[in-house]
């Protein structure tokens, strides 16, 4: 009769780990071992083996209840929130088609293609974004893809320096202070000196390696690129914008401005936001600039049977090679996020960005337009003249961390405290993703702690 | 004309050679809101160039190029110093969960606590791993990381009116991100020798270190996939000439519960999750590179950092904090993998990890080493530098074995890696795959060997099945061309 206890597994393997206790054993003993100690030889014995305060390991239904309830504790579109924040991470709409190539394990699985003849897909992607980039931004020229917007803003500074031989970067005070802050960190210990431009100047000292432009600025508003551009010529000095790329389905080109070097924070194409990350920065110039410029660039050639291929190229400006005297330390092109990029261009094209920057400068426009016509409440972006994108700043009748916290139990998260920059400022953003229904609930709601404040 | 079937023919047209005018692939909402009036036309720009295919032709292009490529889902991929282990799927499922993947890097605090509890734990468990209990999961790379680390140098010497330290002594094998990273941080950078058996030269390394000595950097376990039986005298002669070590930690796959090294005397280190930690390589990128160190050297980490504190979970900067290094909070999503993976293997799974990783390693060494040369002839830990140079003499460089290796279905080692080790082929099979995988790998080495002999040309023209042959890199760089345009499509 067949015992009653059940012979289940009784194997120690972890599922991630294939090698047996009979294989280990046989795989030692063709080392020449008689245990695992046998090759440690090396670490010093008093330290080897220490005591380690860790969990045990969970089955992997475990780990999604663990998930499950992490997730729960954060407040999200998925809980029934609305949100207005913006300012560098902004909500969109991600089609089917990024998601389900993003399944590709062929892509997610790969690493940097450095044996191309195994990596055209990677390689042929890498392209494909470059050409993106270039099309949208209007330069000759990009490279793969940066860590994130901030970084690719900090490199295209220190780029304008080795180019220009200067070491004065001016950045225009309208922009995000994690632009000047992330160069700040990047540059700190290259004597590079920071100087502040007010995006009104009419004069730059003559020794600027560049000037700094983040437009739509911080505040939402279109910076006046192409006279900046000049005036940054007139003095030697490059002119380097940040763009939201958004915005360029809808407003001109920095590439028909003539400026040199152009940044972007990729995530509104199509990333998640993910509480910050991972992200990809855009990275563009002028061709005459292309060997001073940091990270990976793809390029085509063809192969011994005269086939068209791909490649990495113009590796001799990287640190692999070139060591302390490279453009840059980057040693990535956040590959994946730039395919989840390329996939969201390719499928909006050329309608659908058009389309999207449209809807969401009408969506901003009216929520701007109904903010402003609340008693003790104004649109300072509006009131100043400027053309707006995504973001605009409302003066609130009191403190905006108070009206954020009643916003917050409305399941409203409101738009940006930025009472540091603006007296009594907010930071709105509003993109296709807000529907008319949930901008008229936060006027309602701003409208209703607005008369109690 | 009559059209040739072959069904392994690839069309490699790029996006914008297929574009048809009209079709779409994706249609945006009507607007819900009353018209605006538009800015000024003088802002607005003509069409963006992008591609106009319909959405099953979005599908079947990448779907298509995806096929391209070899990747650990689809191949044996032992490329050395990288950690190509495989990629558990439920990670990714789980950093896709709703609440996870939608939420606002600036979002208040009490709104992302899950977020942030996450962040401290998994913190606190690499800071356990590594004995190194200051952690900032801020650096987007390991690159950043390293550059974290020695803001972190710089500012210690700072806070101690000690800034005359402007040196950072780097072994001849460290990989290219630690010169390149010293240079970034001003650090001029001194470089140590390697002695004949792989290890720092311990007397070389005497007459550097000085009153000049901000930091020294090693790889532990080095590029050769050597543990340095000399590091606590290493760590010692450096502490005692006032500068700081830093651990590089691509390597950290091999240490797992059996050695920490903030008890080696390692004072900062970083760690790449896209490495150790599982998290996947996105065919180079995105990356996520944690900074560890010292208690005493906490205050001085990038920001942000996750803390616990009575009234919750919240995002904050240490005291002296080097700054900002990124735009937010680090690759938030990456860290929730690597969290998803230290909670599925615990204790017990971490230390299988190392063991396995090492043991792999050390059987392929042991098949190997009478045809292929080793950079150093004794037990290696997670991977094993072999030279080709016997091979080289016959004809056939380390370059040439990589490509053949290709035509097998199994990626290429890290070739020409380290600098110090002529045709060096770095293989570093990973905890991930079985005995028959590296059975099967080393029975097509042996058997490349033997093919210097007998057919030379298979191994001179390889790869000779994959989407190309080898390419001309050469001009690739000397005429540039790196985009489609209308004229060259």
């Amino acid at each position: 009769m067949a015992s009653l206890v059940p012979s289940g597994n009784t194997s120690t393997n972890h599922p991630y780990i294939p090698s047996t206790d009979l294989e280990r054993q046989e795989m030692l003993g063709v080392i020449g071992v008689d245990s695992l100690d046998g090759l440690l030889g090396d670490i010093p014995v008093e330290h080897r083996h220490p005591d380690l305060n860790l969990d045990v390991g969970l089955a992997e239904q475990e780990l999604s209840t663990l998930f499950g309830s992490i997730a729960a504790e954060n407040a999200s579109s998925s809980s029934g929130h609305i949100s207005f924040l913006g300012a560098g991470s902004y909500s969109h709409y991600i089609p089917s088609t990024v998601r389900s190539i993003m399944q590709r394990g062929e892509f997610v699985t790969a690493y940097t293609p450095y044996q191309p003849e195994a990596a055209q897909g990677t390689l042929q992607v890498g392209f494909e974004f470059q050409t993106v980039i270039c099309q949208l931004t209007g330069m000759e020229v990009a490279n793969a893809g940066m860590y994130d917007g901030p970084t690719a803003f900090a490199e295209a500074c220190l780029m304008a320096a080795r180019v220009t031989k200067r070491t004065k970067v001016g950045v225009l005070s309208s922009a995000d202070s994690r632009l000047p802050d992330t160069l700040l960190a990047y540059s700190k210990y290259q004597g590079i000196e920071i100087v502040g431009i007010t995006p009104d100047a009419t004069e730059i000292p003559d020794d600027l390696a560049c000037i700094g432009i983040q437009s739509p600025n911080f505040f939402g508003e279109i910076e006046d690129v192409e006279r900046l551009t000049k005036l940054a010529h007139d003095n030697g000095a490059l002119s380097v914008v940040h763009v939201n790329p958004t915005a360029l389905g809808m407003f001109k080109a920095p590439g028909e401005l003539d400026v040199d070097i152009v940044t972007a924070e990729g995530q509104p194409l199509g990333v998640p936001m993910a509480f910050g990350g991972p992200y990809v920065g855009l990275f563009a110039c002028k061709k005459a600039h292309i060997r001073q410029m940091p990270g990976r660039i793809i390029g085509r050639t063809t192969d011994t049977k005269g086939r068209t291929g791909y490649a990495l190229t113009l590796q001799t400006r990287e640190q692999h090679i070139r060591r302390e005297r490279a453009t840059s330390n980057i040693c990535t092109s956040t590959q994946l996020i730039g395919l989840m990029v390329t996939v969201y261009t390719a499928t909006l094209g050329k309608q659908g960005i058009k389309d999207l920057a449209n809807l969401c400068y009408q969506k901003a426009h009216y929520a701007a337009s109904e903010i402003d016509k609340l008693n003790g409440f104004s649109v300072e972006t509006m009131s100043a003249g400027g053309t707006f994108f995504h973001e605009f700043v409302v003066k609130c009748p009191g403190s905006p961390a108070k009206i954020n916290a009643a916003l917050l139990s409305n399941k409203i998260i409101g738009g940006l405290d930025i009472s540091d920059r603006f007296e009594n400022g907010m930071l709105v953003c509003v993109t296709e993703t807000s529907s008319k229904a949930d901008i008229d609930k936060f006027v309602k709601a701003l409208s209703e702690i607005g008369a109690s404040a | 004309m009559s059209i040739t079937a072959n069904a392994g023919d690839i069309d490699r047209r790029l996006l914008m050679d297929r574009s048809v005018s009209g079709r779409k692939a994706f249609t945006l909402p009507e607007s819900d809101v009353p018209v605006q009036r538009m800015p000024d036309s003088s802002f607005l720009r003509d069409d963006v160039e992008l591609p106009e295919v319909s959405q099953l032709e979005v599908i079947r292009y990448f779907s298509v190029l995806s096929q391209l490529n070899f990747s650990i889902d689809t191949n044996f991929y032992p490329l050395g110093s990288c950690t190509m282990k495989y990629n558990p799927k439920i990670n990714d499922e789980l950093a896709n969960l709703p609440g996870l993947a939608d939420i606002h890097p600036l979002q208040p605090d009490e709104t992302v606590q899950g977020a942030i509890r996450l962040l401290k734990d998994l913190q606190d468990d690499l800071g356990e791993i590594t004995g190194l209990p200051g952690v900032s999961l801020a650096p987007l790379a390991g690159a950043q990381g390293e550059y974290a680390g020695l803001l972190i140098a710089r500012a210690y010497h700072e806070a101690r009116d000690d800034s005359a330290r402007t040196v950072a002594i780097v072994p001849d094998s460290a990989h290219g991100t630690n010169p390149a990273s010293a240079a970034m941080a001003g650090l001029e950078v001194v470089t140590v020798r390697s002695d004949d058996q792989g290890n720092v030269d311990v007397e070389n390394l005497r007459e550097l270190a000085n009153e000049n000595t901000a930091v020294f950097m090693i790889t532990i376990p080095s590029t050769l996939g050597l543990f340095e039986p000399n590091i606590l005298e290493i760590n010692k002669i450096v502490h005692d000439s006032g500068g700081l070590v830093y651990a590089d930690g691509a390597n950290l796959n091999a240490l797992l519960g059996l050695v920490k090294l903030g008890d080696l005397g390692v004072d900062i280190c970083h760690s790449n999750l896209h490495k150790t930690f599982s998290t996947p390589h996105g065919g180079g990128g995105p990356g996520s590179g944690p900074v560890m160190v010292t208690d005493e050297l906490a205050k001085f980490l990038p920001k942000p950092v996750a803390m616990k504190t009575d009234a919750g979970y919240v995002m904050a900067t240490p005291e002296n904090s080097v700054g900002a290094i990124n735009g937010f909070h680090g690759s938030f999503s990456i860290a929730a993998r690597a969290y998803a993976y230290i909670k599925a293997l615990g204790l017990e799974g971490l230390q299988s990890v190392s063991e396995n990783a090492i043991i792999s390693a050390n059987y392929i060494q042991a098949k190997l080493r009478d045809k292929y040369d080793l950079a150093a002839d004794r037990y290696c830990m997670h991977e094993t530098v072999l030279s080709a140079t016997k091979q080289k003499k016959r004809g056939i460089a380390g370059l040439d074995i990589a490509k053949r290796l290709l035509d097998f279905g199994i990626h290429a080692p890290t070739m020409y890696f380290p600098m110090i080790v002529d045709e060096a082929l770095m293989v570093e099979p990973t905890e991930s795959e079985s005995k028959e995988t590296l059975d099967h790998f080393i029975a097509v080495m042996r058997q490349i060997d033997d093919e210097i002999d007998s057919s030379p040309e298979l191994i001179l023209e390889a790869p000779h099945d994959l989407p190309v042959t080898r390419l001309d890199e050469a001009t690739a760089a000397r005429k540039p061309v790196l985009r489609w345009t209308a004229e060259s499509g």
